[in-house]
């Protein structure tokens, strides 16, 4: 019984339950004012919780038990990035800065159109270890590299993760979506290995190595595993493209094999996306490599809500770096940010994953439980998901509903 | 016209003594396709049965071309078909089939089953190069009748078929790493591009646009789009615009109608193409072929789940209705327009009423039962 198990371990302040947390000063358990009516509040509670369960909060029944010195505050890189990006990169600073959560943030401006990524950023986030940014604008054509992608491969940043599902009270097309696309960041199509042979014929090499797409697959099943989930399904083209994509299904079979518990199964890739449009609860996590997953997880945060509400990352061995799941609208265009009606919700989101990498889960779960309110009362919605409200809107009532 | 008027006009005598008449002229008037104001004059000598090679393939591939030929021989269609057996496991497209086709110039396949992994090259991708047919069509839209997710579909994706990154040319420098070679030429995308703009023009279309990952492969896709760019300048009546791939995912599952044609190189196309198919109702009903300077092989639309699985084989269920739309299309391409239409306004007809569908479609016929509802509601 959920509500009893809260009960037992949270405080009453104004009626509201309160996860426990002993990184608040003055931990009391229970005031006078609040024990003499916290059963009747308790029953109320019940009964409302009966009709809207995610006003309860999240459910979390281990103890969670700092060691001295965990709440040092920890910082954090921050790049604003290109259009949308300084609008939603400064919500998730209000609301860090209401929820005092222990992070400052070290601010550096890189844009798209720069040769490359300067050189103190790169020192600052290895310093760090972790980073948020919004979306670095590429420009299309011969000239400049994608920083975003020549961040990750400096970084090493080989997993990139986006998490697709549906939020309630957000209509969606597609009931029971809940999918984790994990996609190789590193070499595949974006070698960005490209010659022009003779005038009118262009080479473009996709390199496909062992080593990457065997600690992919080992990031895939290893997810699962920490996460309760139930498969894993490797997207590939090998029919065509037999020895490279055959060289990444080899790898993901052999790590399959040292995960029995977790369903492996394969798919080719013009069948995942039809299914994805058609039966998405089929799937629960996808290893991909990079242009599939590009695509594949675009359309996954399509069908379940766009990709201004995903939350995802990009994760190495030592770094991390949090941004908008899925790539698409990363930047915006020119209207949205005239009018400042950018999505915050997937950077707060993702930021929610952040402080979890950080290990300050209760502020995760604070933060997630307020956006998620905020998404299911519907009052306040951006232009993507059907509303008209602007970034500071969202923002503001997502502080409103922080406990 | 007037060699179909007769039946009608029985039919509608006939009904309307036990039922409404209204709703049975909406039905008629609806379903008689395409309202065709042109008066269709033939030439002496076009009635001559033209000859079409057919190739069963694997899997459902029987199946399903069983099902067109049924359904030609009920419409006594002018069109016999010259069977040969092709399978997926075999190293490479029979000389005779090649032959064969050549001199028929068009031909009706089932799929070929592909194996995964090393070993033999897939068939179906031999025989689109071995012929040169540069242009793979797909057509998704929404039919009446059948519930999607997504209202107002209407795209016609048209895929690059010959390059791209299925020249198959890959190799293993060192054990553990393999490179796959993605070769881009302008001869290729500047002729992909003009089948596109011309098929819009040719079929009334408004809006031309080029799928591509230029910001990330600028040399290779950025030559597609050099050539789509000049191309569109030649159709200044055509709107004429460019998505990223990983952007046209997610307006196709949000927004897809805003998308008309969409020209694009290999890969995307085949992901592209079967997403839309998926949102339109799913790849058992979208019609599609590939065309060339000289050929045509006409095959379901998207490529995902033309073999079909045991268990589809085995029951029978298999759905043959987007075989039989794209031998509506191929009748069209042997200039038997009639014979498309009333084929076409059967199979509608049969969807629309939703009482014959199978499992693809949530129903739970066979496939002889929608050839047998299709045969009975030929005019």
């Amino acid at each position: 019984m959920p509500f009893l198990f809260i009960a037992r371990r949270s405080r009453i302040v104004n009626g509201h339950f309160i996860s426990h947390q002993s990184q608040n000063p003055n931990p009391i358990c229970l005031d006078p004012m609040a024990r003499s009516t916290a059963l009747p509040l308790l029953l109320k509670r019940i009964c409302r919780s009966l009709d809207s369960p995610i006003h309860l909060g999240p459910t979390r029944s281990i103890t969670y038990m700092p060691r001295p010195g965990d709440d040092t505050p920890r910082a954090v890189t921050l790049i604003p990035g290109d259009g949308i990006g300084p609008l939603v990169t400064g919500a998730v600073e209000q609301v860090m800065e209401v929820m005092h959560a222990p992070v400052f943030f070290e601010r550096y401006e890189v844009h798209g159109h720069m040769k490359s990524m300067p050189h103190d950023v790169i020192e600052s986030i290895k310093k760090n270890k972790v980073c948020l940014k919004g979306g670095l604008m590429t420009p299309v054509g011969g000239g400049v590299n994608s920083l975003n992608v020549q961040l990750r491969k400096e970084l090493d940043l080989y997993a990139s993760l986006v998490h697709c599902f549906n939020l309630p009270g957000l209509p969606t097309r597609h009931e029971n979506v809940d999918i984790v696309v994990i996609r190789e960041n590193t070499e595949g199509e974006y070698a960005g290995l490209e010659h022009e042979v003779v005038p009118g014929v262009v080479e473009s090499l996709k390199v496909i190595t062992k080593m990457c797409s065997e600690r992919i697959a080992q990031y895939a099943f290893e997810y699962a595993y920490l996460n309760n989930r139930k498969k894993v399904t490797a997207v590939h083209k090998a029919n065509i493209m037999k020895l490279a994509d055959g060289l990444f299904l080899e790898s993901c079979r052999e790590v399959a094999t040292k995960y029995p518990a977790i369903e492996y199964s394969e798919i080719i890739v013009d069948n995942c996306c039809m299914q994805l449009v058609s039966r998405p609860e089929q799937f629960d996590v996808m290893v991909t490599p990079n242009l599939y997953g590009n695509l594949v997880a675009n359309t996954a945060a399509g069908i379940a809500g766009g990709t201004g509400v995903m939350p995802g990352g990009n994760v190495g061995a030592d770094h991390a770096v949090f941004e908008q799941g899925a790539s698409a609208g990363n930047v915006g265009n020119e209207r949205i940010l005239q009018k400042k009606k950018a999505n915050p919700v997937a950077l707060l989101l993702s930021s929610a994953m952040l402080l979890r990498h950080l290990q300050f889960p209760s502020f995760a779960d604070r933060l997630e439980t307020a956006v998620k309110r905020v998404v299911s009362e519907g009052k306040h919605r951006t232009k993507d998901v059907g509303g008209q409200s602007t970034t500071q809107e969202v923002v503001d009532a997502v502080i409103a509903a922080l406990d």
